[in-house]
């Protein structure tokens, strides 16, 4: 049993975010790494990624969007209630060693992984540079957090109603045409922010990591259930992941793949609502 | 010459005839059967009346007769000739016995009774008791309609009933020298654990079992005995082998549902500790063994269930969970501590782990799926095995909506290999409700490796067998789903260097099968998760561990390792054999330091 020390509603309450007492965990878990969550005994098994971690607390923090029924079953979990298994952390850490500068994409959810990362790299003496897309300005988490870790933060909105109008793709592609000194780009978001942001640096010939968040049981690589193209070879996400170099990953395949249970997930969240 | 042949008690009827005139003894009175003889009682002579059947036996007689007096002479009511003879005596007790002619399995042998009142002796010379058992035939267990079965995910066989148990036990020749043993990969003490049962001695039957092994109930289950201790048996020439393994499951059973489980008491402890990766077979198998030599024990498991393959793999029809928490829990009460949700590796190094405890063994499984490497395998609801039976048993996707993990979508499942795991994968969609599924093999049917009554089952139930065909590459829809395989038809070539005959593709035979399901059931090998954080430990070039095989030591001292991360893909027995050597050497390198 897993207890929850704090909860806070971001984003409307459509985004959540817990801090998990698991002191094993906290103790080793590194930016890029997830936990696997089973709520309780008759849920399913998911994966999370670690946002940040409190060693000396013994603490994890993990972020969410509100999808399906497990995320939603999670939402209605209240301070110091507990969660009957949480695992890891699994999946390779992300390798944030000193290159100069890196420009750290992040979307929708995605800003939480990508904070954890971030974080990494400026620690390991980088000149970060942080853009940060959002529906609207409701739904941007992190702000505050990414702002005290980025040299430069710079956030896009799709309607406008914060920081420029637009998608992420639009300021990277003017540091990338401005920059020369940019050595790495970190795009974490949704599947489709990832694909464009990486045709964008392919023109640019700009190493590229990508985090990718397929459907797992186990995670440990037991199940194989994870498996995404990368460079044409299939490999595990929860094994050989979850950080890609986001060039040779197959998004198409993976955006397929990760809908092929939508369909179930409505099902069971109008099950658990009769 | 003569031994206790308490094994007889099975209801079988007796025909006995007088040794001098043929008369029978047999009459039928009110509607009670009944073997009637004159006997001499205290120099009076009295009726004495005999039970027919073997498993009562019970005298009844005109006079009382006092439980230690003998019968001084027992008479053909007929020709009144005395049925005493010399020669044997009383197997039990020394007294003289009356000898009579059986019918048994159309044959007709001699048969004796004590004279002694109180004494239950009766008696063949051993030559007749092993012509009689050579013709009980072999007790199948007796199993759920394959109709009704097909729908629900209860255990398939009921089990051995006492009678029934005792009709197979008794099938046993108690050889002097008995090869089953050998065939047993952790020795187990089989026939004097089959005398206990015919002796109806059944908890020390299960005692006996269990000083070899710690995991009855699953290995009757589980075990191929048919190519290991039944594979041995003398009776196996002739006829069938006596069912071992359902014996060994009758017997487990039994002493779990009577509530006849003790959990020992350990005096002695000792103050060392040992650290088991992985839950299933081997991991339980050393942890049991050690926890009963005095040391403190504890298990780490990766997921939320303990058992390993025996919870995540080996579906509820052919394992009850239910067994499986039984035997976890047993360990537990001798004090073995098991730790869930931790992945070694991850959570803890193999190097903390020896840092707090004196040695650890490895038994952590293959756990790493292969797949084919053929077009079209990351199409949606095409899972390796693992995944499948993952997700209907760990998760219980079988029952979703009520479980949040779905089930997969499809009617038309194809299973590609031909071992236990695609048998068990088959079986299971068939209860899931899909309405044709075909097993995928490339090698004709003597070759598959599964268990023959796998195989059975799974036809019984309506799988489908599409031998010698090897698939090609899967098709997809628009959306990525599957919706066929494309196939090629094998034929068997020269043997290979396992001895099997090589499938070679037949060219330009390719076909296609409409599916919406793929289960690959081809095999694992080794998952590199602990190695991550342990480069030390020295691994052959398909990734599974080395080990010296008399102390299963790996090349870093005090870890130990054993099952499929040894051996890659086999049996829930030569891992638990894997664990035993294991424990042997561990305890052996323990008490010298």
């Amino acid at each position: 049993m897993f207890q929850i020390v704090r909860k806070q509603e971001m984003a409307k309450g459509s985004i959540i975010r817990f801090d998990i007492l698991a002191p094993k965990i906290a103790a080793k878990v590194k930016a890029g790494q997830f936990v696997i969550i089973r709520v309780n005994e008759t849920g399913e098994r998911i994966p999370l990624t670690v946002a940040d971690k409190d060693e000396f607390a013994g603490i994890i923090t993990i972020i969410f969007q509100v999808v399906g029924k497990t995320t939603a079953l999670m939402r209605s979990l209240k301070e110091g209630d507990t969660i009957k298994d949480v695992v890891g952390p699994l999946g390779k850490s992300a390798e944030a060693d000193k290159i100069g500068t890196v420009v750290m994409v992040g979307g929708g959810t995605g800003i939480a992984i990508l904070h954890h990362v971030a974080k990494a790299f400026k620690e390991s003496g980088n000149y970060v540079i942080g853009i940060l897309g959002s529906r609207d300005q409701e739904l941007l988490i992190l702000e505050h957090e990414m702002k005290a870790i980025c040299d430069e933060l710079i956030i896009t909105t799709d309607d406008g109603s914060y920081g420029e109008r637009g998608f992420v793709t639009q300021p990277l592609k003017k540091y990338l045409d401005e920059r020369y000194d940019i050595k790495l780009v970190y795009a974490i978001g949704p599947i489709i922010m990832m694909k464009n942001v990486c045709n964008l640096t392919k023109q640019y010939k700009m190493p590229t990591m990508v985090s990718l968040n397929p459907v797992m049981i186990d995670g440990t690589g037991m199940c194989g259930g994870c498996r995404v193209t990368v460079d044409n070879k299939t490999q595990f996400c929860c094994v050989d992941g979850p950080d890609f170099n986001g060039h040779l990953v197959d998004f198409d395949e993976l955006e397929k793949r990760n809908s092929i249970y939508l369909k179930d997930e409505k099902d069971s969240l109008l099950f658990s609502i009769r | 010459m003569f031994d206790d042949v308490k094994y007889l008690k099975f209801k079988s009827y007796l025909n006995t005839y007088c040794p001098h005139c043929r008369n029978s003894f047999n009459v039928e009175r009110k509607d009670q059967k009944y073997l009637v003889y004159k006997a001499i009682y205290k120099e009076q002579e009295i009726e004495l009346k005999l039970s027919p059947f073997l498993d009562v036996f019970e005298v009844e007689s005109s006079v009382p007769i006092d439980i230690n007096d003998k019968l001084t002479d027992l008479l053909c009511p007929k020709c009144k000739k005395s049925l005493i003879v010399e020669e044997p005596v009383c197997g039990e007790c020394g007294s003289p016995v009356a000898e009579m002619i059986i019918t048994a399995f159309s044959k007709l042998i001699p048969f004796f009774i004590c004279l002694n009142h109180g004494c239950t002796w009766h008696g063949l010379t051993k030559a007749d008791q092993n012509k009689i058992k050579l013709k009980i035939p072999r007790q199948e267990m007796p199993e759920q309609d394959m109709k009704l079965r097909a729908a629900n995910h209860t255990e398939v066989p009921y089990g051995y009933t006492t009678e029934l148990a005792q009709l197979e036990a008794g099938r046993c020749l108690q050889c002097k020298e008995p090869k089953c043993v050998k065939g047993c990969p952790v020795n187990i003490d089989i026939p004097t654990f089959i005398r206990l049962i015919t002796e109806e001695k059944i908890d020390e039957a299960a005692k006996k079992i269990k000083e070899r092994n710690v995991l009855p109930a699953v290995c009757g289950r589980v075990c191929p005995q048919e190519s290991q201790c039944e594979a041995l048996c003398i009776l196996g020439l002739r006829d069938k082998p006596v069912g071992i393994g359902n014996l060994e499951r009758f017997v487990a059973d039994f002493e779990r549902k009577m509530d006849l489980v003790k959990v020992p008491i350990i005096s002695n402890k000792l103050n060392k500790k040992i650290a088991v990766v992985g839950s299933g077979p081997s991991g339980l198998t050393v942890a049991a063994d050690l926890v009963q030599l005095g040391y403190s024990v504890t298990i780490f498991e990766a997921l939320h269930e303990s058992g390993g393959v025996l919870v995540y793999g080996i579906p509820e029809f052919r394992l009850p969970k239910s067994i499986v928490s039984f035997e976890v829990d047993y360990l537990k009460k001798m004090g073995v501590r098991v730790e869930m949700n931790h992945v070694i590796g991850k959570t803890i190094t193999i190097d903390e782990l020896l840092q707090h405890f004196n040695a650890v063994f490895i038994g952590v499984g293959a756990g790493l799926p292969v797949f084919m490497n053929i077009p079209g395998e990351t199409l949606g609801n095409v899972f390796s095995a693992n995944e499948y039976l993952t997700r209907m048993n760990l998760m219980k996707a079988y029952k979703f909506p009520e479980y949040d993990t779905p089930k997969p979508r499809g009617n038309r499942v194809v299973v590609i290999g031909g071992g236990n795991v695609a048998m068990d994968s088959a079986r299971t969609a068939i209860r899931t409700g899909a309405a044709e599924v075909t097993i995928v093999y490339r090698r004709s049917r003597q070759e598959l490796p599964a268990r023959h009554e796998e195989v059975r089952h799974a036809e019984e139930e309506g799988v489908k067998f599409m031998l010698l065909t090897s698939p090609v590459r899967y098709l997809g829809t628009d959306q990525a789903m599957l919706k066929g395989m494309e196939c090629i038809r094998m034929q068997l070539g020269a043997p290979d260097s396992s001895g099997r005959r090589r499938p070679v593709p037949i060219e330009n035979s390719n076909f296609i099968i409409n599916c919406d399901i793929a289960v690959v059931a081809i095999g694992n090998s080794s998952n590199p998760i602990i190695f991550q954080s342990a480069q030390d430990i020295k691994r052959n070039k398909w990734g599974y561990i080395e080990v010296n095989p008399e102390t299963n030591e790996t090349s870093k001292e005090f870890v130990y390792s054993g099952g499929d991360i040894v051996t890659g893909s086999a049996t829930v027995i030569q891992a638990m054999g894997a664990g035993r050597i294991a424990a042997n050497a561990m305890h052996n390198k323990l008490s010298a330091t």
